[in-house]
């Protein structure tokens, strides 16, 4: 593998002066077989080679998906520690909240201006719906804009394990909080990011935490507090049904202010009874009364005293950033020791996702390419790979473009805001399929129709703004375009996880050469085309070779994969 | 494979087993009704089964009432409780009734077409959705982890050496279908998903060919092979679907208006496919939204109405026309549906107008083939809930597992699936030569070019003649665009679909000629 990334780096560099036709095209060394499938090392930081392979698996599970310059830029930091320290530098700064970009014929926000924020309004259950939507929209652009770092990802991956809809609460501003909890948090506390989900008003529409009150307590969030969010069932020995009770018991009393989303207790409707837990818990009694935040807080602590939920958080981290199958040796020589770093550092998230990223596990080349793509990879991933510009002209371009963005995730079973239920996406906890969940012949179909979509049509918004893929933009950012070998190279390098075999580049050849065997058939059209960027016929001739290029390469089983 | 041994299999019903039918206790002795089955429906190779996942946990107390229960369900279900006088009666039993919003299944009860199976569950519930539901898809016992589906290892058995051969001439078909975009946990094999997954069964894609170069060995080439057998399955079944699609046309007039119902939508397909040829043995539906811990009455608090209502009357309203349109297609022999869900829920109500995670629930067989009835006895709600707020268990699921694979499927040893012995209930009865109906189907064509269309696209039909409506649909399954409508003659007509001001996106081309629906998915982009 080492061998065969320098050797692509020394074809890179080659001078871009000389007779084109006769540039000598040295087919560079394809390894047989990959190495055997054993895992090589822990936590270890990584000190192996660096490359751009290496930047762009990086790229590929921290973000959702790099252009050229981000493998680039990380790649010139000039190794994998220094990359992952920049992958971490997250952006300090809350991002303007997102505005009214939905007035329409329909609905007419009588409390927000256009292009004003309405996260400070009160409910409008008629504009609820547009609100959801401007909401969702404006966090799939984070997704699509943000630079190269890993904040959006792992705010998808608190999404994921604090699984909300939008249909409960059904409000845009509980929305809005919600991701800004899992925002500030992501890198930070993870026990005080479950306190404040506890009480985050979205949470509690969601698992029925309004309604549970002393004399008809409501066990919804008491079991998945337990069950999904912090110790998990991997161990046979866990929490127990009294647990459950009990915990909904300290739970019950909270409120809010349908029209604000405000929460308050209600020291009417909490239990003041002692609350009696089980073996599990060491048979601790959380002392009731009427402070019931204390006994929130009591809870939370008493239940992070339980190594399980380092080790459960651990796995899900490692199921959303590595692979899904956790054998012993994973167990022990990377989850047992990514929960030690965890409890060391009271459940701060920073050094644990850094430790996992910058280790010689992460960077083991028998974890690349081995992650299907989510639906957000993916088609995140075409805009980011491609340099794909989403941002019209108007707020209504915007609304609508991302919109649509949203109805494909939706299509392909994941649509931002609304996982299926409490437990997230069956991609990351249900065994034995987990990412292959992910693939069917319904879902594979319609990534294809989706990059297919962005090859030879459109997105398109009402008032004519279009976002598609630039083919030839794409291709002119590399050293060689005019070289067929060299330039399929450098697009295998951003598109798909693992080399391509000389037979396989034949085939995409062939197709930049429309079956020809000349090489310099392509190298004409392009100079051609550079020549004249003005002639139509010029531009089309490169155009729709490459337009075909890429259908073929999206359309192939290894551009699931990362 | 060979499939002629199931012929000496003897049937041996659960000895003692007692159950009614309307009204009439009965010894279940059904000796003679697998051999007699057998002459039904061609023989088992071409039986269907339908499995209905109602997804959340289904309040079985409020669904099959037990009537002779109320003085003590009055005291812990409160508002939730389903007035007396409203619940819905049923020939032959005095203890029993229906959700009031069910009335086309009490029905279909009345017509002898369901077999109700009381308090299945399994030991030792676990409340969790997941945990259970992964429980009730693997048929595990609640303490094992069984990470592959029930339907999917009998499938295995049934096709060996699946994907390898597959699709042949011999077995061109899909093995499962589920309706919708993901795949359940029931159609998963040891090896290999053994099902696929549709949502628009006309729809057709043609993937790129590939240079398939042997994977390696590593975690790069397990997913690129799983992938590669997806593509390479869907394309070649995708092919025989849209086949059958086009030729199965539905007859019922009894369904919802698409979009209404999302079950209704998905059994249309499954008739459909059904009648179109398809060979599929399983086909899996799903309606999602029993999880009421709130809002399953709604807050007015009156207990005729709100979400679970709701449910109710979209399940009873879909399999009332699905099971019409069966019938109307001459193929309600071979096609028996089961409706499921992970567990029943609390006895006692919650300060939310709703009902927590329970245990024992009933579960519903139906079809002409099935043993008109009620198997097992009432739930006994308790007088106190201090000791389990629980209904417990009567039937082991497995039980009606075992049944169908060994009553319907023809399967010697159900064990051989399932892992353990379970007994075989009386579910299905014997059922003499059915006379033949199989009506002229009406045809259509649809086609919009182009797809995806800027500006028009135009629409041509092929029609026997009759009362045409064409129009287009957004994704909420609202009409954006009435097209066209009134008599036309038999032939091709021509119409034109105008962008207009639609926003881009997907719309769906509703025909509906003589009562009978295609739609086609279009881009406006």
């Amino acid at each position: 593998m080492a061998e065969f990334s320098s050797s692509r780096r020394t074809f890179l560099q080659l001078p871009t002066e000389g007779s084109l036709v006769e540039t000598p095209y040295i087919e560079p060394e394809i390894p047989t077989a990959l190495p055997p499938f054993t895992l090589q090392g822990g936590l270890t930081p990584y000190a192996g080679m660096w490359g751009r392979e290496q930047a762009a698996h990086l790229l590929r599970r921290a973000t959702f998906g790099s252009s050229q310059a981000q493998i680039d830029q990380l790649y010139n930091l000039g190794n994998a520690q220094k990359a992952v320290d920049s992958i971490l530098n997250v952006p300090k700064t809350e991002p303007a909240p997102p505005v009214n970009n939905y007035n329409n014929d329909e609905f007419t926000d009588p409390d927000v201006p256009f292009g004003k924020t309405w996260v400070n309004a009160k409910r409008n259950n008629e504009g609820e719906f547009f609100r959801i939507t401007s909401w969702r929209s404006w966090w799939m652009e984070r997704m699509v804009t943000s630079e190269a770092n890993i904040l959006e990802k792992l705010i998808l991956f608190w999404h994921n394990h604090f699984a909300t809809r939008t249909d409960i609460s059904f409000s845009g501003q509980a929305c809005y909080k919600h991701y800004m909890i899992l925002r500030k948090h992501a890198l930070g506390d993870f026990k005080q990011l479950v306190y404040d989900v506890t009480l985050d008003p979205h949470m509690l529409f969601f698992l029925n935490g309004l309604y549970n009150e002393v004399n008809a307590p409501d066990e919804n969030y008491a079991r998945e507090l337990q069950e999904l969010f912090t110790i998990g069932k991997d161990n046979p020995e866990h929490y127990t049904e009294a647990d459950v009770v009990a915990a909904a018991k300290v739970l019950t009393g909270w409120r809010l202010e349908y029209q604000t989303n405000k929460v308050f207790l209600n020291p009417r409707l909490h239990d003041q009874t002692d609350k009696q837990f089980s073996a599990f818990y060491n048979n601790r009694v959380i002392k009731g009364g009427a402070d019931a935040e204390r006994e929130v807080r009591e809870l939370i602590d008493m239940i992070f005293q339980k190594d399980e939920v380092s080790l459960y958080i651990s796995r899900k981290l490692y199921r959303f950033f590595v692979y899904y199958q956790i054998d012993e040796q994973v167990e022990k020589n990377v989850i047992q020791p990514l929960a030690e770093i965890l409890r060391q550092n009271k459940y701060q998230i920073l050094p644990a996702i850094s430790a996992l990223l910058r280790s010689e596990h992460f960077f083991d080349a028998v974890n690349k390419g081995c992650f299907i793509k989510t639906p957000l990879d993916l088609v995140i991933g075409v805009l980011r790979n491609f340099n794909v510009h989403i941002n019209g002209p108007t707020l209504y371009d915007q609304y609508q473009i991302l919109t649509s963005l949203g109805w494909t995730c939706n299509d392909l079973q994941m649509l931002p805001g609304d996982p299926p239920n409490v437990a997230g996406w069956p991609a990351f906890r249900q065994a034995p399929k987990y990412y292959r969940n992910w693939i069917n012949s319904d879902t594979l179909r319609n990534r294809n129709i989706y990059s297919d979509v962005m090859t030879y049509w459109r997105y398109e918004t009402e008032s004519g703004y279009r976002v598609f893929i630039d083919h030839i933009a794409f291709v002119a950012q590399f050293p060689r375009p005019d070289d067929p070998n060299l330039l399929i190279d450098s697009i295998l390098q951003v598109l798909m996880p693992m080399p391509f075999s000389t037979a396989k580049k034949q085939v995409l050849k062939s197709i930049l050469l429309s079956g020809q065997a000349q090489d310099y058939y392509w190298t004409v059209a392009w100079k051609n085309y550079t020549a004249n960027p003005g002639d139509k016929a010029a531009r089309d001739t490169v155009w729709y070779r490459l337009a075909a290029l890429h259908k073929y390469l999206m359309g192939q089983p290894e551009y699931q994969l990362i | 494979m060979e499939r002629r041994s199931f012929l000496y299999h003897s049937c041996a019903a659960a000895a003692g087993a007692s159950f009614t039918l309307k009204g009439m206790p009965l010894n279940t002795a059904p000796q003679k009704s697998f051999l007699d089955a057998l002459s039904f429906g061609g023989n088992s190779d071409n039986r269907v089964l339908v499995l209905i996942e109602l997804n959340g946990g289904n309040d079985g107390i409020n669904t099959f009432i037990p009537l002779d229960q109320y003085s003590n369900l009055s005291k812990f279900r409160r508002n939730l409780l389903i007035p007396e006088r409203n619940v819905l009666r049923l020939q032959g039993t005095q203890a029993n009734g229906l959700h009031p919003s069910m009335a086309p299944f009490q029905k279909m009860y009345n017509d002898g077409l369901v077999s109700v199976v009381q308090n299945v569950g399994y030991p030792e519930q676990d409340y969790s959705h997941f945990r259970s539901s992964d429980i009730w898809m693997s048929a595990s016992d609640a303490d094992v982890n069984i990470e592959n589906g029930w339907a999917g290892r009998y499938l295995e058995q049934r096709y060996p050496g699946f994907p390898t051969g597959y699709p042949s001439d011999a077995n061109p078909d899909p093995l499962a279908i589920q309706l919708g975009a993901v795949m359940s946990l029931a159609l998963v094999g040891s090896q290999w998903p053994m099902g696929m997954a549709i949502t628009d069964p006309k729809a057709y894609y043609e993937f790129v060919n590939s240079v398939v170069e042997p994977a390696p060995d590593s975690p790069f080439g397990d997913e690129l092979e799983y992938i590669r057998l997806v593509t390479q399955q869907a394309q070649q079944y995708f092919k025989s679907v849209k086949g059958a699609a086009e030729k199965g046309r539905n007859q019922s007039t009894l369904y919802p208006p698409d979009d209404k119902n999302y079950l209704a939508d998905q059994l249309k397909i499954v008739a459909q496919l059904i009648k179109g040829g398809l060979k599929t043995p399983i086909y899996i539906c799903t309606l999602h939204g029993f999880d009421t811990h709130s809002g399953q009455i709604n807050s007015s608090g009156n207990p005729l109405e709100g979400d679970h209502a709701d449910l109710l009357r979209m399940l009873s309203e879909a399999i009332y026309a699905f099971q019409d349109d069966l019938k109307l297609m001459g193929i309600d022999d071979k096609v028996v549906g089961m409706t499921f869900s992970e567990f029943g829920r609390t006895i006692g109500s919650n300060g939310s107008f709703g009902t927590d995670h329970g245990a024992a629930a009933p579960l519903f067989v139906f079809g002409k083939a099935v043993n008109p009835g009620i198997i097992g006895k009432n739930p006994q709600v308790p007088t106190d809930l201090s000791e389990s707020d629980d209904l417990p268990m009567e039937h082991d699921f497995r039980a009606i597992y075992t049944t169908i694979l060994k009553d319907w499927f023809g399967l010697e040893q159900p064990a051989s699936i399932l892992g353990q012995k379970f007994p075989i209930l009386p579910i299905f009865k014997s059922i003499s030569t059915p006379t033949r109906d199989i009506r002229t189907v009406e045809q259509f064509e649809l086609n919009a070019r182009p797809n995806p269309f800027r500006e028009s696209s135009n629409i041509s039909l092929r029609i026997n003649g009759g009362q045409v409506s064409v129009r287009l649909l957004d994704g909420f399954g609202r009409v954006v665009q009435n097209v066209a409508e009134g008599y036309y003659a038999a032939g091709t007509h021509q119409f034109v679909l105008q962008r207009q001001d639609l926003p881009m996106g997907q719309y769906y081309c509703q025909v509906n000629v003589n009562g009978t629906i295609g739609v086609q998915k279009v881009v406006a982009m």
